[in-house]
């Protein structure tokens, strides 16, 4: 079996797993206070629901496999999981749907494979794409985010504890009175019902470039993304790739035909792309090791994102171009080995 | 021009054969062990596949319907696809006997290889034409192909990684081609016609 085991190097030796993932962590938490303040409690509640899982799940796969679980369950790895998890899913979201996604997410994605280090999946990912088909109308329930529209009930804690606790609303509310498409579903399902972009941009929900609010979102995940690569966390190659793969094919369709495709501003600036591009892509273990292959699977991610919001049936793509690049990471580091690059010629001098 | 674009994006990614239609999964895990037997093996597979959509859409269009004959249709599939898969079996034998070491056994294990088979059905089934059947078959080939290279080069880094034992082997590779397929279902609606 000859193939090259490079240990990844998004890790400079002097930093350990622990400090890497409280790093990441820290670096999420401009972009979860954008999310509660847009969004509501439910992200706060979600996230607790996902940690609780995701360590119960840890801890238990770890009994079982006999590892030391002090070293494993204390290096926040199943933190950052549970993290990326509560931030894929709608603020409302019932809590078994959560806990499916965060121990589909640790037991089968993470630990089956052999744990930290050894993940063909990123795990949030997988967690997320199993709710996403097992429980497509509870991943649908997304609510307006608060832009002070008057007209529009913002839930209170204890309605939205009530249906995180037991799926329903009390009396008074209904799923249709709450729920509202988000602006890929409404930009997705407008194109199609022949509707031009420039129409659908005077839609109340549509901000500068994405959806009103998410946009924010995404400039609180990119200070905390900035922050990652300043402290070389991660490198720029992913999150270049990602963009690049999104923009380039967005930006020449949107020139060459304005009206019946969304501009590259919004496909960067709604759902999870910018997300995806610093905090989800770059995971050290499910990405591709040399730089040129972490350009061409940042590339083959972005891509895919514009593929499957332009012309696939789902609103986003994000994990599923996720999952389907880490499929192809084995085979992305097989060609792009550094030596079949040209450098046969140095390698026979040294 | 277009169709035959939409044919080949619509049996490589969105329909494709293994992960979608979940046809030829035998050859999907017999042969994903390195990543050279499973490049050989989408060569030939390919080979036969477009090779065999080609016979069996000439023997459906000019033999079996003129002489009103369509419930022979499997019986004679499976005897064209029998007979191309010999022939790329001689073919390969003669002009590759290194390849013929690394396939071995697996060349006639396309014979049985169900998704041959169900592209030469489905061929018939939509009713497309000549060079739209032929492209079909090459799309499926493809798609085959790019999903068997994957699963190989995961499959190689499998044997590396610390599976629970009882895991070991093909219970993480089903696993694993289980994953795949739920992250092929992000293509779903692509390339409607």
């Amino acid at each position: 079996m000859q193939f090259s085991r490079r240990d990844a190097p998004f890790v400079t030796p002097s930093q350990s797993v622990p400090v890497i993932m409280q790093q990441v962590l820290f670096a999420l938490i401009p972009a979860a206070l954008a999310h509660v303040w847009y969004f509501g409690f439910g992200f706060v509640l979600n996230l607790l629901v996902a940690a609780i899982f995701c360590a119960a799940g840890e801890y238990f796969m770890l009994r079982l496999r006999k590892r030391a679980i002090e070293q494993f369950l204390y290096d926040y790895s199943a933190m950052v999981t549970a993290a990326l998890i509560a931030f894929a899913l709608p603020s409302l979201t019932p809590w078994w749907v959560t806990a499916t996604a965060s121990l589909f997410a640790i037991v089968v994605a993470k630990h089956l494979y052999g744990g930290l280090g050894f993940n063909i999946f990123n795990p949030a990912m997988a967690g997320y794409v199993v709710v996403l088909v097992a429980f497509p109308l509870d991943l649908n329930l997304w609510t307006a985010p608060r832009m002070g529209d008057l007209d529009y009930h913002y839930l209170t804690f204890s309605e939205i504890a009530r249906y995180t606790l037991t799926g329903t609303f009390p009396d008074y509310l209904s799923f249709d009175a709450i729920s509202r498409a988000t602006p890929l579903d409404s930009v997705k399902s407008g194109l199609v019902g022949m509707q031009t972009f420039q129409e659908l941009q005077t839609l109340p929900m549509m901000g500068d470039f994405g959806g009103r609010g998410w946009e924010w979102i995404g400039n609180f995940t990119a200070m905390g993304g900035g922050w990652l690569l300043l402290r070389k966390i991660i490198r720029w190659q992913i999150p270049l790739g990602v963009f690049a793969g999104l923009l380039l094919p967005a930006g020449i369709m949107y020139l060459l035909q304005p009206g019946i495709h969304a501009s590259p501003g919004f496909y960067l600036f709604s759902g999870g792309t910018i997300l995806c591009a610093f905090f989800i892509a770059t995971d050290p273990v499910s990405a591709a090791t040399s730089d040129r292959g972490r350009l061409v699977y940042g590339f083959g991610i972005g891509f895919l994102i514009y593929a499957i919001r332009r012309w696939g049936s789902y609103a986003d793509g994000v994990a599923f171009a996720v999952l389907l690049m880490n499929m192809a990471t084995p085979a992305i580091d097989y060609l792009t080995r550094p030596r079949i690059v040209g450098h046969v010629k140095d390698e026979r001098k040294t | 021009m277009t169709d035959l674009i939409l044919i080949l994006i619509g049996t490589v990614l969105v329909n494709n054969f293994v992960l979608v239609r979940f046809l030829g999964l035998c050859p999907f895990m017999g042969v994903s062990k390195n990543i050279e037997a499973a490049a050989g093996m989408s060569m030939a597979t390919a080979f036969v596949l477009t090779l065999s959509s080609a016979a069996s859409y000439l023997l459906h269009e000019y033999v079996l319907l003129p002489l009103q004959l369509e419930y022979l249709r499997t019986i004679a599939f499976i005897l064209v696809i029998a007979a191309s898969v010999q022939f790329t079996e001689l073919m390969v034998r003669r002009l590759s006997p290194l390849l013929d070491q690394v396939l071995g056994i697996f060349i006639p294990l396309i014979a049985t290889n169900c998704a041959v088979l169900g592209v030469a059905i489905l061929n018939v089934q939509e009713a497309k034409g000549f060079v739209q059947s032929v492209f079909f078959g090459f799309g499926a080939a493809l798609g085959f192909a790019l999903v068997l290279i994957m699963f190989a080069a995961i499959r190689e880094r499998l044997d590396a990684s610390d599976v629970p034992l009882s895991f070991r082997g093909t219970a993480i590779a089903l696993m694993t081609a289980g994953i795949m397929s739920l992250a092929f279902m992000g293509f779903s609606g692509m390339a409607r016609m």
